[in-house]
């Protein structure tokens, strides 16, 4: 049997094991580690008491607090909701005029738009509504639906060619793959559609065939694209048709792009974010979309 | 005093091996113990949806390329995340989830409520090279979605290995897993009317990456990331935020 002694040393006792005369020292553990090691005990069985702890078949023991995270979070969310009526309930009825006239309102939808159209409209739209192939660019001051704030409004609500019920539609026909119009209409098309638009073409150098081609791909407009497009191809924000006389294309102004477009069609999809966003978020985001050309008309 | 006790403890072989189960299973109790009621403590949502064979293809994508270990989908119950991602998770919307895809970590956002937040177009351009329309975004490209068929002679087994963990899938649903894979990313196809008889009328049946020729991988990611939190709607109903809050529900989530 082993006999624990004093190492006179450490001044603490070994454990009374020996090898060959070496003995192995037995220090205590720490004091301070077992106080912090007592205190966590202490405050785990308190919070035990305090708050919903240990499962007990299909319920818990709740806590004397009462706590639950879920109220918890009903709680704030009504608490940071009566906070934001004072600015949110002007914002969703007062129309966009008298919201610009009042200094105090437009503050917050100067502080917060930035931060709303970063968190939803930034992934398509690009940071500064730069837009980019397929997403249309926001700060211009060619719009889609109209520049009243209200079609814009509208917009954000019900979203283009999305799962809303109201959505708007937004659809260019398959001209070539549905067999409406042949590829030498289609090319003369591309042809007469560059010419109207301000874009500068490189490669179409002037001569009688290209002007002849031109000329069809005039009347061809007239009977199949002026019905959206307008006859002068200045768009119609009624079914969302694009200008098509200034230098901007969503699907591309080349030769390529729009062959593809008069061939396949084009519809593209903007959600509607009704569901997600509040009336006061949107009309702030409707504000902040118009100032994005720095026109200056922040209306 | 206890180390006293656990001196004694030491010396005893059977004793230590005793104390040793006891003190482990308080830990596998805690875990595994409310699974044995867990029909009692997870919330009912008579409107859930089963995933559709391209949806569970691109979840299975989804877990292939290791999308869960920079996305959550799980929107905790805290004020923040909530103001930003929508209404918190319940435990009900990962009923069909084997394995949950939770996550433990986000170096992307969340993903619990994508579904429909953009359109299908800016998911495929944002999975072949995110920075085409994030510029500062640092996620990987996948740019092979677009490229690779996708492989669907296994969806048949992949449904009856989720049935038989739980998930309703029907004899009809296994059997045409494939074609109703191929069927949802073909609105031209003639079994369209078939998925929507199984699946129900909300299932979205679109050309998914834009190619309608093919129905490739990035169909399958793109379906399944579009359905993300629509499976059911008991997250969006102010109901289910006051009466749903029985405290039963919570315990089941945190097991």
């Amino acid at each position: 049997m082993s006999v624990s002694e004093r190492d006179k040393y450490s001044g603490h006792m070994t454990t009374g094991h020996e090898w060959n005369g070496i003995k192995e020292l037995n220090t205590p553990v720490p004091k301070i580690l077992i106080a912090c090691l007592s205190a966590a005990f202490l405050f785990a069985i308190g919070y035990w008491v305090l708050m919903p702890a240990w499962p007990l078949g299909d319920t818990f023991t709740k806590g004397t607090l009462g706590f639950d995270q879920r109220k918890h979070l009903a709680q704030q969310m009504i608490e940071s909701d009566n906070n934001q009526t004072r600015w949110t309930d002007p914002i969703e009825q007062l129309d966009f005029d008298a919201i610009r006239d009042n200094p105090q309102l437009m503050a917050i939808v100067r502080e917060s738009g930035p931060a709303l159209f970063e968190d939803n409209c930034a992934m398509c739209h690009g940071n500064n509504g730069d837009g980019g192939k397929y997403f249309p660019k926001l700060n211009d001051t060619s719009w889609l639906w109209g520049a009243d704030p209200n079609a814009i409004l509208e917009t954000l609500a019900v979203g283009i060619n999305s799962a809303h019920p109201d959505t708007r539609i937004a659809l260019m026909p398959a001209f070539g793959s549905s067999g409406v119009l042949s590829a030498e209409t289609i090319d003369s098309l591309v042809l007469y559609i560059q010419s109207i638009s301000t874009t500068e073409t490189s490669s179409t150098t002037e001569t009688t065939t290209t002007a002849e081609n031109i000329n069809a791909g005039q009347a061809a407009y007239s009977m199949y694209c002026a019905g959206c497009h307008a006859q002068d191809g200045s768009g119609n924000i009624e079914v969302g048709a694009p200008n098509l006389t200034d230098d901007y294309w969503i699907y591309g102004g080349d030769s390529v792009a729009l062959t593809a477009t008069l061939t396949d069609g084009r519809s593209g999809h903007m959600p509607a974010w009704e569901s997600r966003l509040s009336l006061s978020e949107r009309k702030i985001l409707t504000f902040y979309v118009l100032s994005l050309n720095g026109v200056g008309d922040n209306p | 005093m206890i180390f006293t006790l656990h001196n004694k403890i030491e010396r005893n072989s059977i004793v230590l091996a005793l104390g040793i189960i006891a003190v482990s299973a308080i830990g596998g109790l805690v875990e595994i113990a409310p699974l044995f009621t867990i029909d009692d403590t997870v919330e009912h949502a008579p409107d859930m949806r089963v995933y559709t064979p391209l949806e569970l293809a691109g979840r299975n994508i989804y877990i292939r390329e290791g999308c869960y270990a920079c996305h959550s989908q799980m929107i905790r119950t805290l004020k923040d995340e909530v103001d930003r991602y929508g209404p918190y998770s319940r435990a009900v919307e990962s009923q069909y989830d084997h394995p949950m895809l939770w996550g433990s970590k986000r170096t992307g956002p969340d993903l619990a409520r994508i579904g429909e937040k953009y359109s299908d177009l800016w998911h495929t351009r944002h999975l072949v090279n995110p920075r085409d329309v994030v510029p500062q975004s640092i996620m990987p490209a996948y740019s092979w979605l677009l490229e690779n068929e996708l492989n669907t002679t296994d969806l048949r087994g992949n449904l009856k290995a989720m049935s038989r963990v739980g998930v309703p899938y029907e004899d009809s649903m296994i059997n045409l897993a494939n074609r109703d894979a191929v069927a949802q990313a073909t609105p031209s196809s003639d079994d369209v009317a078939g998925l929507i008889a199984r699946y129900g009328p909300a299932t979205s049946v679109r050309v998914f990456d834009g190619d309608s020729q093919r129905v490739t991988e990035m169909d399958a990611v793109v379906a399944y990331l579009q359905i993300l939190g629509r499976l059911t709607e008991i997250a969006h109903s102010e109901q289910s935020v006051q009466t749903d809050t029985n405290d039963n529900t919570i315990k089941a989530e945190g097991s």
